[in-house]
């Protein structure tokens, strides 16, 4: 079947707007996921200037629509595998905010138990897979846990996410072609935030459509606005169907924007990117967008509002106070976990 | 005892794990169709279908990390590689994902894995294909690396890292696939990071692994007629490393010669050595000497080939060295 047909074959669901009214109590589970990364994450950033969080770290503000909306989707026995800008997701999945403030702390009581840090938080019990650090490298990994998936006769599926520069590496497209070629369950997320690092797109890509590469695998592509988190989950919604009724991986373009640098340790704007733009879509902040519809809707007052980002902060503050009680693993710690008992 | 090859060795081993544990499975190029292209899995596909032996578009960075997401998730891949020096195109594979998964996750995600194909200079193979890559593998922690001399230990040695539950990588010898040997039919393993003393001698030590363990053995057999006892010490895995072996031979012989595929700057011999100076000092009756490749990458020249490779007469000659006879 041609990616034409079967994206001709699927039913469309209801539209966003149709979405957005048709259920309140989802919305604001959708608005408290979005709302609780923005303020862990600006708390990270305050954390990361006073010293307590080092190395690398890559904020997520601005493309929260992309993980809420993605990840409200998923059965718990579904599987995600991501980047080194992973806060987000990690949270959105369901990890607690005390977890991952510690490990960005470097604390034990991380979810990686500190060793891992800001680029590789994993919960085996939420089947949260990792942030990956190596630009492309774990998106055949992801290949491979679709393949597992088949292997056992699984309907799961995999939602592997990756910025746009990820395109242009030679795992990508040796990913996305056993994919294709093998039918696997696999969701490839492409959050195109424009820039990989301080390199535009279109300074980077031959195409600039880049959910288009999808057609070099016989693979089924779409392109949603990444700042709208109903278009995420209709967009992302129809992989999964396909993913997990008919074994067929999807690649989507999402289009998002990241509000803060690469990392910490550059620039908002400046020598890539105008402070013009960044301000024009900073207009677009998947937040306000969703709380504004929400607010027109009936369905959110201002005192639920203040309540909720009251909560959150609170909530936010107890993973800080968390995070900087737990103590670093002890020296002996050091040889653990290279090697894993055999037990077969 | 039934004699059969090397390949066979490795094939009875994969095949046995194949039946005792349905998690494994066996991945590369011409593994299922073409019968593997040095013909280790033949019939492999006729018995276990094509979900557990899968042919792989030519795409070794893909397939190296399809075995990663299976292993993370429970399976138990034996990834083939037509050669270890095709590997390097996955080596993000082997080093950032597989060999790291566990320790950067806390301890959450051990790598049930294996990687495994010929290693090494073969016959006119020249530059490209002709390189022995345990040095850069076992420069790694969180791999395992295993390289088998004989028939006896490919079977061994391959049954037990399948079921290993941290990824190791298997070097084979393309130039050892035809060698027989003795290997008991069924089941048994060889444990990693034991090594074994292939023959026993006190006048000097020679310290070896893989396709050299051969080489070493044709030396110890003539130096034995010169009156010469040798104390082969087969590695058989790279890493972890059997330092107790290696010292406990050298405190008897009092001198050693360390006998590689590899190229000298940063090789195992010279970890060995590192060894053996440490915990032998005041022991050693002569410098150690090492037997490698030469530093220059491999001719096609016939001639030149056999310049560059460690051999009989070189070994040998190392070894009389060290005892101080020529």
């Amino acid at each position: 079947m041609s990616p034409s047909t079967m994206a001709a074959a699927k039913k469309k669901p209801d539209t966003p707007k149709g979405a957005a009214k048709s259920d309140p109590a989802l919305n604001m589970e959708l608005l408290h996921s979005m709302l609780l990364q923005r303020r862990f994450e600006e708390r990270t950033a305050e954390a990361y200037a006073l010293g307590k969080i080092g190395g690398f770290c890559h904020l997520y503000i601005g493309q929260e629509a992309v993980s809420t909306g993605s990840l409200s989707l998923l059965r718990p026995d579904d599987y995600v595998i991501t980047t080194y800008r992973d806060h987000g997701q990690a949270l959105a999945r369901g990890m607690t905010p005390r977890a991952v403030m510690a490990e960005l702390f470097g604390r034990q009581d991380g979810c990686s138990k500190g060793k891992g840090g800001s680029m590789h938080m994993f919960d085996r019990n939420l089947n949260f897979l990792g942030g990956h650090g190596i630009v492309g490298g774990h998106v055949p990994v992801a290949a491979g846990v679709g393949f597992a998936i088949k292997y056992r006769g699984g309907d799961q599926v995999i939602i592997c996410f990756m910025g746009e520069s990820v395109v242009n590496t030679g795992a990508f497209h040796e990913a996305l072609n056993m994919a294709g070629l093998w039918k696997l369950p696999c969701v490839f997320i492409i959050e195109n935030n424009r820039y990989g690092m301080g390199t535009a797109l279109e300074r980077a890509s031959a195409i600039h459509d880049i959910y288009e590469r999808g057609a070099a695998y016989n693979m089924r592509r779409a392109q949603c606005d990444g700042q709208d988190v109903f278009a995420v989950r209709e967009a992302v919604g129809e992989a999964i169907e396909l993913a997990r009724k008919e074994q067929a991986p999807t690649l989507l373009e999402v289009r998002t924007y990241r509000f803060m640098g690469h990392s910490m340790s550059d620039a908002v704007s400046g020598t890539y990117r105008t402070k013009a733009e960044l301000e024009e879509y900073m207009k677009r902040d998947p937040i306000v967008l969703l709380r504004t519809r929400m607010q027109e809707n009936g369905e959110l007052t201002d005192e639920q509002l203040a309540k909720m980002d009251e909560d959150i902060k609170a909530q936010v503050q107890d993973a800080w106070d968390f995070a900087d009680a737990s103590p670093e693993l002890p020296a002996e710690a050091l040889y653990e976990d290279v090697y894993a008992d055999t037990h077969t | 005892m039934p004699v059969i090859t090397y390949r066979d060795a490795l094939g009875d081993a994969i095949r046995e794990e194949m039946r005792r544990d349905d998690r494994v499975f066996l991945m590369g190029e011409e593994v299922a169709v073409y019968n593997g292209a040095y013909k280790v899995s033949k019939g492999f596909l006729q018995e276990f279908g094509e979900m557990r032996v899968v042919d792989t578009p030519i795409t070794e960075l893909g397939f190296a990390g399809v075995g990663v997401g299976a292993a993370m998730v429970g399976l138990r891949p034996v990834i083939e590689f037509m050669t270890w020096n095709f590997a390097l195109l996955a080596i993000d594979q082997v080093v950032n994902a597989a060999a790291k998964m566990l320790y950067m996750s806390g301890g959450q995600f051990n790598m049930p894995m294996v990687f495994r194909g010929p290693n090494g200079a073969a016959l006119q193979l020249a530059a490209q294909h002709s390189q022995a890559w345990e040095s850069w593998l076992a420069h790694i922690p969180g791999l395992k690396v295993v390289a088998p001399g004989t028939p006896y230990d490919a079977k061994g040695l391959l049954k037990s890292a399948i079921r290993d539950d941290n990824p190791v990588c298997v070097l084979e010898g393309e130039m050892l696939y035809n060698t027989k040997g003795e290997v008991p039919e069924g089941d048994y393993t060889i444990p990693l990071g034991k090594a074994d003393l292939k023959r026993e001698g006190d006048h000097c030590t020679i310290v070896t692994h893989g396709k050299m363990v051969l080489v070493a053995m044709q030396a110890a057999d003539q130096l034995a007629k010169d009156g010469i006892r040798v104390d082969v010490v087969d590695l058989r895995t790279v890493r972890p490393i059997d330092v107790d072996a290696i010292v406990t031979s050298v405190k008897k012989t009092n001198r050693a010669v360390v006998l590689e595929e590899g190229w000298e700057l940063c090789g195992v011999g010279a970890q060995v050595v590192d060894y053996v100076q440490r915990e032998c000092f005041d022991l050693l009756d002569a410098p150690v000497v090492r037997v490698h490749q030469a530093d220059v990458p491999m001719p096609y020249t016939k001639s030149l080939e056999k310049a560059a490779k460690p051999d009989l007469p070189k070994t040998i000659a190392a070894v009389r060295k060290v005892m101080y006879l020529d």
